[in-house]
C-alpha cells in the first residue's frame, strides 16, 4: 500500500501531511510533482493544503489545470482514494470531482483554530474507523471555507449520506455557533458519489500527536489503510 | 582606482542623462554636507548620480547604523552558544545534535503606517529572506506591535482611534496574508495600544528558522570569475527609497503619501523562493548568497563583496525587469520584494537554473566576482557605478550624537491606596479588558499558528510560544517583550524589565533562555533627549543579558519613530529564544485540573517582602497596568529591578518544569497577581483560582503589582512538598496560596475576600474585549 503527497508549487501542508502517513502511521509515502502525470503503484493520493499557485485567481482554479490533476481524475474514475484537505479540497471542488463550490468565510476572515466535526456516515473508506456520531476535535486554517451548492445537490448530498463530516458544538449538536465559516448545512466536509474521493476543510494531518493538541485525525488516515487493506487498488 | 576605470558621463545608448549631482541634489537625498564631502573623497572625484543614490542608502540611517553603531558595540554578542552573532543576516545557536536555531528580530514601522497591509506582510517576507539566506528553513514567526489606542474613552478623538482601528486591521491582515501563504505558524508575539503610537505604529517581526549546523550560508562572494545570479520576482519601481529612506526621517503630514514607495508582498513568489533556495542550496553549487532588501541590489552586491573581501561587477541590462525605462539608479535602489543574489559554483550555473526553472523562478546570470574589491555596476558597456565596497559599506560615517538627559519631571500626580476591605472586582473586571491585557484572540484566529505541525504552545496558550524539532524531539521556546511606557519613565530599568520578561516568559515554558535578538524602536536620534534613552536603554539591555546569559545575536534599530516632531515612546523590543530538552515537557498557562495547588514562586527569596516602603510603592505603583486603566495615571518609575532574582527564578522554573513537577506556569506581568490569576483560569472550563493570601501591602498593590521575579506554578497536592523543596533548593520563596477548584474565581486578602466573580464573565471580558472594541456590538455576558 502506498500514499503519495501531492506538491502544488504553494503547497504548504504537504510536508505535514507526509510526516502524518509516513512518521506517524508507518505507511510508505511519496511526495508527487504538479507536473508528474504518472501515479502509478499509488493506493492513495492526498491533495494537501496550502495556497497553490497563490491561489491568486480563485483558490484551487489554477491548480486544477497541473498535469498532476489529469492523471488524479484518471485515478479517482479507477477508483484510486482520493482525500482532498482544505485547498485540496477547493482544488476537487474547481476540478468537478466534487460537486459545489467555496465562498469567502462568513465573517471575511482567515480563521485558525481547533472545530469539532461530527462524523455523518461511516459507510465511506475515510470514515470506515470511526463511529457515526463520533465528534472530532480537528484544527481549521482558511479564508475561504463557506461550501456553498444549490439547493438540490445539497439535498442529493443529504439524501445519499455524502455530507460525511459537519461542524458540531463539543457535544456534537449542530448549531449555528459552531459553524466556524458560515458553510451550508454545515458542511465540514464530502465525498462524491462513488464514495473514494473526500474533500474536507479541517486539517486531519495536524491532529495525529497529542503533542499538537489532539489524535482525532488519525481515524481519517487509519480508515483509509484499513479500507485500502480490505480492498487492495488496483493500479493503472 | 586607476583614472581609467572612471565612470563616463551619459554617452551611451538609450539612457537618459542623468542629473549632475552636487551638494544641493545630495542633500535631497537625505546627505549631509560632511557626508558628501566623504563620499567625495572615497571616491576621489564627483559621484555619478547613481553613485549617489548607492551611497545615500547605503549610508541611510536604516543600513548603516550610522547613530547606533557607537552604542551598540556595549551589548554582549559572544556565549559558548553562539555560532553568529550581530553582523550577518540572523544570530545563529547552537540546539544540539548538528542543528542550528536562526532567528532575528526587525522592524517594519515606517512602511506600515504609510500603507499598513502591505507595509505589514513586506516586513514578514523581509524577516523570512534572512532566516532562508542563512540555509535554514523558517518554522515559526513572532510580531510585536504597537498602536494607537482603538477604543473610545481613551482621551483620544475619535477619527484618530478610527485611524488607529484601520491600522490595526491592515497590520493583521498583511502579517495574516503573508505568512499563512507562505507557510510559517505565527505563534506569538504581543501587542500594546498607546498613545504615543497613533501617528507611528510598530510592526516588529521575528522569525525562527532550523539549519544543519554544517548547512549554514553566510553573504560572502568567493572566487574571482564566479558568475553572480539573480533570482526571484522581477525588478520594478516599487520600493525605491522604501525601507532605507522612509525610516531614515520623522513622518510629517505629507507621509501618507508616500504611499508608491511601499513595496508590494507577494508571498507565493516568496514560498517558491524558499523551496528553490534551500534545494539550490542544498546542491552545493551556491557558495554565497544575499537577499535584496532594504536598497535591493545595492545593498546585496556591496555587502556581499565587502564580506568577502571581493569585488563584483554587474550589468544592469541583464536584471530582469518588470517596467520598461528603468534608468540605473532606479534598479539599484528599487526595494521590489522577493529577490535574493547569489554566486554560484563556475561550471555550475546549469545545474543552478535548472533548480530555478522546476520551481518557475527565473535564475540570471547578471555579473561575476572579481578581485579588484570594486562594486561596478554597468549598463551595458557603460560603467555607471564604480566604489569601493568595502570602505563603502564599513567606512561610512559614524556618529557619536549629543546626549542629554531630560530635565527632572515636575511633581506628578501618583497612586494612592485605600481600599482595604472594598471590593476590587470591578477593578479587576476593567484590567482584564484592557486592550493590552485582553486576549489577543481575535488576531491570532487570524494567523495559521499550526502549520508545520510544531507548535507545542501556541498563541494564548503560555508565556512563551513553544515549537517541537522534529529531528531531535527537542522544543524551542520564544518570547517577545517591550513596554514602551516603563522605558518613557526611565529607559534603563525599562530595558532591563524588556529582557527579563522575556527570559521570565521563555522559562515559564520550560525552556532555558539561551540567547536574544533585539528591535530598537526610537525617535529622531539628532534629539539629545532620545539618544539619552537609547543609550540609557543599551545599558539596561546589556546589564540584563549579561546578567541572563542571554547574549544578543542579531537585530535592528529604528529611528526616527516620530510624526509632527513627537517621537513615540522609547520601545526596546528582546525576543529571547529557549531550549528544552524535551518538548512534552513544555508548560502552558491554564489550570490543569481541579484540586492542584496553586503557588506563587518568588525569585527574591524569603527575604523578599519585608518592611514596604511606602514612597517607593507608590512610585512604582503608579506606571502599572492597574494604575493606567483604573487611576488613568502614568507616572512614577517601573519597578526596581533585581536580576539574582530574576536569575534564580529562572533557574528554579526551569528545573521544576523538566522535573515535571510543575503542570501549568505563568509568570506574573501586566496586572500583577490579580490578573495572572484569572488567565491561569481561562481556558481549561470549569477550574478557577482559588485562593488567599496575605502581606504588608495595600491591598491595590497586593493584588496588581507588577514586581518581576515572580510567577505561579500548579502542582499535584501530592507533589507540593517535592516542588516546594526544589524551590527552597533554588533559593525561591514559594508561598501557597490555594487550589485550582470549581465554582467561582475568589480572591481573599488578608482575611477579606477581595475579588470574586463567575469566572465565565472575567473570561468573556478578557477574551472578546478586543473584538467588542472593533465591533462596538458584542454584548458582555453574565
Amino acid at each position: 500500500m502506498k500514499f503519495g503527497v501531492v506538491v502544488f508549487p504553494g503547497s504548504n501542508c504537504d510536508h505535514d501531511a507526509h510526516h502524518a502517513i509516513g512518521k506517524i502511521l508507518d505507511q510508505p509515502v511519496d511526495f508527487i510533482w504538479h507536473q508528474s502525470e504518472n501515479l502509478d503503484g499509488l493506493d492513495a493520493v492526498v491533495l494537501p493544503g496550502g495556497f497553490s499557485y497563490g491561489d491568486y485567481l480563485r483558490t484551487g482554479a489554477i491548480a486544477r489545470f497541473s498535469p498532476v490533476m489529469r492523471a488524479v481524475e484518471r485515478f479517482a474514475r479507477r477508483g484510486g482514494l482520493v482525500l482532498g484537505i482544505c485547498n485540496g479540497f477547493q482544488i476537487l471542488l474547481e476540478a468537478g470531482l466534487l460537486p459545489g463550490a467555496m465562498l469567502r468565510n462568513r465573517g471575511l476572515r482567515f480563521v485558525c483554530r481547533h472545530v469539532w466535526v461530527r462524523v455523518e456516515t461511516a459507510a465511506t473508506p475515510f470514515t470506515a474507523a470511526a463511529r457515526p456520531g463520533q465528534v472530532l476535535r480537528i484544527p481549521i486554517a482558511h479564508s475561504d471555507g463557506n461550501y456553498t451548492a444549490d439547493p438540490e445537490t445539497l439535498a442529493e448530498l443529504e439524501r445519499d449520506e455524502r455530507i460525511v463530516f459537519r461542524y458540531v458544538t463539543p457535544d456534537g449538536r449542530r448549531d449555528e455557533s459552531a459553524n466556524p465559516n458560515g458553510s451550508a448545512a454545515d458542511v465540514a466536509g464530502i465525498v462524491n458519489r462513488e464514495g473514494n474521493v473526500l474533500g474536507l476543510m479541517p486539517h486531519p494531518e495536524r491532529a495525529v500527536e497529542a503533542l499538537m493538541g489532539s489524535t482525532d485525525g488519525l481515524v481519517i488516515f487509519r480508515s483509509m489503510v484499513q479500507s485500502l487493506i480490505r480492498q487492495p487498488q488496483v493500479t493503472a | 582606482m586607476s583614472d581609467t576605470t572612471h565612470p563616463q558621463p551619459a554617452t551611451g545608448p538609450p539612457a537618459p542623462a542623468e542629473p549632475v549631482v552636487t551638494a544641493e541634489v545630495a542633500a535631497q537625498h537625505g546627505m549631509t554636507a560632511e557626508e558628501f564631502d566623504r563620499m567625495r573623497a572615497m571616491l576621489g572625484r564627483d559621484p555619478t548620480f547613481t553613485e549617489l543614490g548607492i551611497f545615500s542608502v547605503q549610508w541611510s540611517e536604516h543600513c548603516s547604523y550610522k547613530s547606533s553603531r557607537v552604542h551598540l558595540k556595549r551589548l554582549p554578542t559572544r556565549g559558548p552558544q553562539v555560532i553568529e552573532g550581530p553582523g550577518e543576516n540572523a544570530g545563529v545557536v547552537d540546539i544540539g545534535d548538528g542543528l542550528c536555531a536562526v532567528f532575528k528580530i526587525e522592524s517594519h514601522n515606517h512602511p506600515s503606517f504609510v500603507e499598513p497591509h502591505q507595509g505589514a506582510a513586506t516586513g514578514v517576507g523581509g524577516i523570512l529572506r534572512d532566516i532562508f539566506t542563512m540555509g535554514a528553513r523558517p518554522i515559526a514567526v513572532l510580531d510585536s506591535l504597537r498602536f494607537g489606542p482603538i477604543g473610545e474613552g481613551s482621551g483620544v478623538p475619535a477619527a484618530v482611534t478610527a485611524r488607529n482601528r484601520r491600522i490595526l486591521d491592515g497590520v493583521i491582515g498583511g502579517i495574516s496574508f503573508y505568512g499563512n501563504c507562505f507557510g510559517v505558524p505565527t505563534v506569538g508575539g504581543e501587542i500594546r495600544f498607546e498613545r504615543g503610537y497613533s501617528g507611528n505604529p510598530l510592526v516588529n517581526v521575528l522569525a525562527l528558522g532550523i539549519a544543519r549546523r554544517d548547512g549554514l550560508f553566510l553573504a560572502k562572494a568567493r572566487g574571482d570569475g564566479n558568475p553572480v545570479v539573480y533570482v526571484g520576482a522581477r525588478t520594478g519601481r516599487d520600493g525605491i527609497h522604501g525601507a532605507s529612506l522612509l525610516a531614515s526621517a520623522e513622518f510629517s503630514e505629507q507621509s501618507q503619501q508616500k504611499r508608491p514607495n511601499v513595496q508590494v508582498a507577494d508571498p507565493f513568489m516568496e514560498k517558491l523562493l524558499l523551496e528553490a533556495c534551500l534545494e539550490a542550496m542544498a546542491s552545493g553549487a551556491v557558495l554565497g548568497i544575499q537577499d535584496m532588501g532594504a536598497a535591493g541590489l545595492t545593498c546585496s552586491t556591496s555587502e556581499m563583496a565587502a564580506h568577502g573581501g571581493t569585488g563584483i561587477e554587474i550589468d544592469l541590462r541583464l536584471v530582469p525587469r518588470r517596467e520598461s525605462g528603468m534608468t540605473p539608479y532606479e534598479i539599484m535602489l528599487s526595494e521590489s520584494q522577493e529577490r535574493m543574489l547569489l554566486v554560484c559554483d563556475r561550471g555550475r550555473e546549469a545545474e543552478l537554473t535548472g533548480i530555478f526553472r522546476k520551481w518557475g523562478l527565473e535564475a540570471m546570470e547578471i555579473g561575476r566576482v572579481t578581485g579588484d574589491g570594486l562594486m561596478r555596476v554597468l549598463d551595458g558597456g557603460r560603467t555607471v557605478a564604480e566604489i569601493p565596497a568595502r570602505p563603502l559599506c564599513d567606512e561610512g560615517p559614524v556618529y557619536a550624537r549629543p546626549i542629554a538627559p531630560p530635565a527632572p519631571a515636575a511633581s506628578e500626580r501618583l497612586a494612592e491606596f485605600g481600599l482595604e476591605g472594598e471590593t476590587l472586582t470591578p477593578a479587576l473586571e476593567r484590567v482584564l479588558a484592557s486592550p493590552d491585557v485582553a486576549s489577543k484572540r481575535w488576531v491570532w484566529e487570524q494567523y495559521d499558528h499550526m502549520v508545520r505541525t510544531n507548535t507545542v504552545v501556541g498563541p494564548g496558550r503560555g508565556d512563551a510560544a513553544v515549537l517541537r524539532v522534529k529531528e531531535t524531539g527537542r522544543g524551542l521556546a520564544l518570547s517577545t517583550d517591550g513596554n514602551g511606557r516603563w522605558c518613557r519613565l526611565d529607559p534603563f530599568t525599562g530595558a532591563m524589565h524588556a529582557v527579563a520578561e522575556a527570559a521570565r516568559n521563555v522559562a515559564a515554558s520550560g525552556a532555558r533562555p539561551m540567547a536574544a535578538t533585539n528591535c530598537l524602536n526610537f525617535g529622531n536620534p539628532e534629539k539629545p533627549g532620545v539618544m539619552w534613552q537609547f543609550s540609557r536603554a543599551i545599558d539596561g539591555i546589556a546589564e540584563a543579558c549579561n546578567a541572563l546569559r542571554t547574549p544578543i545575536t542579531g537585530g535592528n534599530v529604528s529611528f526616527y519613530n516620530e510624526t509632527l516632531g513627537e517621537p513615540i515612546d522609547p520601545t526596546p523590543v528582546i525576543g529571547i529564544l529557549g531550549l528544552l530538552d524535551d518538548a512534552s515537557a513544555a508548560l502552558g498557562m491554564s489550570f490543569r485540573a481541579e484540586g492542584h495547588r496553586i503557588v506563587l514562586l518568588d525569585g527574591a527569596g524569603p527575604d523578599g517582602s519585608g518592611a514596604v516602603d511606602r514612597g517607593r510603592l507608590a512610585r512604582e505603583f503608579s506606571s502599572s497596568e492597574y494604575a493606567r486603566t483604573v487611576l488613568e495615571l502614568a507616572s512614577g518609575a517601573p519597578p526596581a529591578i533585581d536580576l539574582a532574582a530574576e536569575n534564580r527564578l529562572i533557574d528554579g522554573l526551569v528545573a521544576l518544569a523538566s522535573a515535571r513537577l510543575a503542570v501549568s506556569a505563568h509568570d506574573l506581568s501586566d496586572g500583577g497577581l490579580a490578573v495572572a490569576l484569572a488567565e491561569c483560569s481561562f481556558g481549561t472550563e470549569g477550574l478557577a483560582s482559588q485562593v488567599e493570601c496575605s502581606g504588608n501591602l495595600p491591598v491595590e498593590a497586593a493584588l496588581f503589582d507588577e514586581r518581576g521575579a515572580r510567577a505561579l506554578v500548579t502542582v499535584e497536592a501530592a507533589r507540593l512538598a517535592r516542588l516546594l523543596e526544589l524551590a527552597a533548593q533554588y533559593g525561591i520563596a514559594a508561598y501557597v496560596l490555594g487550589r485550582v477548584g470549581r465554582g467561582d474565581f475568589r480572591l481573599a486578602y488578608n482575611g477579606h475576600e477581595a475579588v470574586r466573580a463567575p469566572v465565565a464573565r472575567l473570561e468573556d471580558l478578557w477574551s472578546n474585549a478586543i473584538e467588542r472594541v472593533l465591533t462596538a456590538s458584542l454584548p458582555v455576558a453574565g
